[in-house]
């Protein structure tokens, strides 16, 4: 008989959630789902060691653990703090943590350019997702904004470092996913920059996948670049036998008609990709007789693609028809000749004075 | 004058070569702890001894040499943090260009105690002259037969390395000096996993600063039943403090921890007064980073009591009106000096000193560094002081290391002490540019300390 694997019981936000020693919280209210998984824009579970940097997934753990039932006396980055038994924490029931989370969010928006009309990232983004949900409405920041040139890492990619938020993630795929580390941060502070070393092209087949897991529109794919709008597109599920052993093959596809405008892998409802794809299947294969189609994507996220696409929408009742009881509506009717108030005849020019409602009881 | 342990002998000429050293009682902690005493004794000699970290936290030493995890069969480090960057702080490098043995000794000694058959030495790369110092000093350790294998019989093997950082601040921090020791880029790491389980190269490792290493070397010693008669309380020993700014005779001092702040800076001993007579304004105590004080609550705490040159009187009060030993960097500003300059100085030097991992600190910096840049050339507004206190409290506590802390600290005390001097600069921007505050009611003495509270 196996042995029963101890479980941790944890309080989020007063739901309790049993979950083995070792998840992280945010995984754990990730397993409860729904309003209190902290928003993450660092964190990527596919990545080992990312996590900890954007800081929008702070939460408060109020009871240490059955053991030390002390609270933390700091906010914790619930990506990359573990849970104990009888642990509780605050996400949202928190009012310091929103307060927190709002501080992050506007420390993100501080030097990004906002550029979401022109952006390709605009409708799938993740800032835009989050500052929409816990940022502020305007900022408060009075001056320049800081730039850097694009940059081309290999024909495929563009690098635009003035959108980016600094999370890893890319230099994490660079390093986990291809062979050579070609691709890592430069300088430090606000003037940091992911960058390629002396721009140096990154020739490798899984490197396409950087451009899945940048939350913002810093990392994005030439070959779609300024073709269209995701929420214009339908994404459809879609595979095929790919000899690169490390790719899956599965895949979506962002079509219109027949026209397969762009590919990329297939993300779950919190942005991340399911399985990494290989280079060929995303930029190579843009033909629909390349796929075998399995049907339409659900997005599931509350984001612009869905809302385009009308999922479980009601056509709205008519409430006249139950009123009038089956009559016609007579809307427009001629007020001159229905109203006793207005008299035509009275002539306001003969008038002494300003008119009174007198004047028209005579 | 006050009892020394450290730089008791560092007057003697070519104390610096292992001969004089020697000669003058030197190596004879190190002969001693490991003859006869063993690494348990050791460490509870330095539990005894109350000694807390130098390098600005003032953790107890022996508490932390007493978490290293011990898994059988792999290796631990003693790292010496010699990335000595905060400003105002200069008391590590007086103590490795003049006596470099008595760190090597201390290195031994800790080593030996913590089971650490390799030591590092991360020293800052502004320090550009001090390597060879140590090495040498290293070298001629060796020659004698006090480092290297099977030290004085005993069986016990140590090598010491000196390892250059390429100047930033941020190694300084404990988890970004081993990354960068590593050979990898000096990002603060996110804890836990706490170095005394996973440190260098994923092994159990003790981070102490320089001055506490040395401090090890008096208390074998002495024995810690004789280092706690120094100081007052939980502040045992000695403390090296560089003091700067506008005193009579800056440098580096021992102060045993029982003299009072005002005896430190006017006595002929210590800072002998504030330079061409002038009146004291301000002062950072403990290096940039710690809050700053006005004359009134530097001298006497809120309560009334006279503030001692000690880890808890510094702190009394808390932020809302103390401040912190920290690194012993003390900075005195006389009557002349701005605050709101001083802060920006401060706030430019976080600015340029943030890793960028972590966004709160790597945004917050520079917008309070553009903001106090306003306000300090006549641009600012009134909201511009509420906006900074709101940032300030954004960072703090919300990111990775401690540099987030440090940088909001000083901009935070600076208001909630100097806020009129503040609102001075931006209902007066013309007169700001070309005269200072100068010091207005800074040092009058507080009123009843009920009211004083905050």
């Amino acid at each position: 008989m196996a042995e029963e694997k101890k479980l941790f019981k944890v309080k989020i936000d007063n739901i309790s959630v049993e979950v083995e020693p070792g998840t992280t919280i945010l995984n754990a209210a990730r397993s409860i789902g729904g309003d209190v998984v902290p928003p993450a824009m660092c964190y990527y579970s596919k990545l080992q060691g990312s996590g900890g940097k954007c800081r929008t997934c702070l939460v408060k753990v109020t009871k240490g653990s059955e053991a030390d039932p002390r609270p933390m006396p700091k906010l914790v980055a619930s990506c990359r703090t573990t849970v104990m038994d009888g642990m509780e924490v605050a996400n949202i029931t928190s009012p310091e943590v929103q307060e927190a989370r709002k501080g992050v969010v506007e420390f993100l928006l501080l030097n990004h350019p906002l550029d979401c009309p022109v952006c390709d990232q605009a409708g799938e983004c993740d800032l835009q997702n989050l500052s929409y949900e816990h940022g502020a409405e305007a900022t408060r920041y009075e001056f320049k904004r800081r730039t850097f040139d694009k940059i081309d890492i290999g024909d495929k990619i563009q690098l635009h470092m003035t959108r980016c938020i600094l999370c890893y993630r890319c230099v994490f795929t660079a390093d986990q996913l291809t062979e050579k580390r070609e691709h890592g941060i430069l300088g430090r502070g606000d003037a940091s920059e992911i960058s390629t070393y002396i721009h140096q092209s990154l020739d490798n087949n899984f490197i396409g996948n950087v451009i899945d897991v940048c939350p913002v529109g810093a990392l994005t794919d030439k070959t779609f670049r300024f073709k269209n709008r995701v929420w214009f597109l339908k994404p459809v599920d879609a595979h095929r036998h790919c000899d690169d052993p490390k790719c899956c093959g599965k895949t979506v596809l962002w079509m219109r008609g027949d026209e397969v405008f762009r590919v990329t892998a297939r993300k779950d409802k919190y942005g991340e990709v399911e399985d990494f794809i290989c280079d060929t299947c995303r930029f190579d294969k843009k033909e629909k007789s390349d796929w075998i189609i399995e049907g339409p994507r659900k997005i599931d996220r509350h984001s612009v693609i869905s809302q385009g696409h009308y999922v479980n929408t009601v056509k709205p009742k008519d409430p006249l028809v139950e009123v009038l009881d089956g009559r016609q509506p007579k809307l427009l009717f001629d007020i001159h000749s229905t109203s006793e108030v207005n008299r035509p005849e009275i002539d306001l020019s003969k008038i002494e004075g300003p008119a009174h409602s007198d004047d028209f009881n005579k | 004058m006050g009892r020394k342990l450290l730089l008791d002998k560092a007057h003697i000429e070519g104390i610096r070569y292992y001969d004089t050293y020697r000669a003058n009682g030197g190596y004879a902690a190190a002969e001693k702890a490991l003859k006869s005493m063993g690494p348990e004794a050791v460490v509870e000699e330095v539990k005894k001894s109350g000694l807390r970290g130098r390098g600005g936290a003032g953790f107890p030493t022996g508490l932390k040499w007493s978490f290293i995890a011990k898994p059988e069969g792999v290796p631990r480090y003693l790292v010496c943090n010699a990335d000595e960057s905060e400003p105002g702080t200069f008391k590590d490098r007086y103590l490795m260009e003049f006596i470099p043995h008595l760190l090597v000794e201390g290195l031994l000694i800790s080593s030996f105690a913590l089971g650490a058959n390799s030591a590092y030495i991360y020293i800052r790369g502004e320090y550009a002259w001090i390597p060879d110092i140590l090495e040498q000093a290293i070298a001629e350790a060796k020659n004698k037969g006090w480092l290297g294998k099977n030290i004085l019989g005993t069986g016990y093997d140590l090598e010491i390395f000196v390892q250059r950082g390429a100047g930033a601040y941020i190694c300084g921090e404990e988890t970004a000096l081993l990354e960068s020791l590593e050979g990898k880029r000096g990002n603060p790491r996110i804890k836990p996993p706490f170095p005394a389980v996973k440190g260098l190269w994923g092994c159990p490792t003790v981070v102490n600063n320089v001055e506490t290493i040395a401090a090890v070397v008096p208390i074998v010693n002495i024995g810690g039943d004789e280092y706690i008669k120094f100081g007052i309380g939980k502040s045992t020993g000695t403390k090296l403090i560089s003091a700067c700014g506008n005193i009579n005779k800056p440098g580096v001092y021992e102060i045993e921890m029982n003299i009072s702040v005002e005896e430190f800076i006017y006595s002929d001993e210590y800072c002998g007064g504030i330079k061409g007579g002038k009146r004291l304004k301000a002062c950072i105590p403990g290096g940039s980073s710690v809050p700053v004080l006005p004359a009134n609550l530097l001298l006497k705490t809120a309560k009334g009591e006279t503030r001692m040159m000690t880890y808890e009187s510094l702190n009394d009060g808390g932020f809302a009106t103390g401040s912190m030993l920290g690194s012993g960097g003390f900075i005195v500003m006389d009557e002349d000096q701005c605050i709101v300059r001083n802060t920006l100085t401060f706030a430019r030097f976080y600015h340029h000193e943030s890793c960028g991992q972590c966004s709160p600190c790597r945004e917050g910096t520079g917008w309070m560094k553009k903001v106090l840049h306003n306000i300090e050339y006549g641009k600012g507004k009134m909201s511009d002081i509420d906006l900074l206190w709101d940032i300030q409290r954004k960072i703090e506590g919300n990111t990775i290391c401690p540099l987030g802390d440090a940088a909001a600290w000083p901009v935070a005390a600076a208001i909630r002490h100097f806020r009129d001097e503040f609102e001075w600069h931006v209902k007066h921007p013309d007169e700001a540019l070309t005269r200072n505050f100068g010091l207005a009611h800074y040092a009058d003495p507080l009123p009843a300390p009920a009211a004083a509270a905050v």
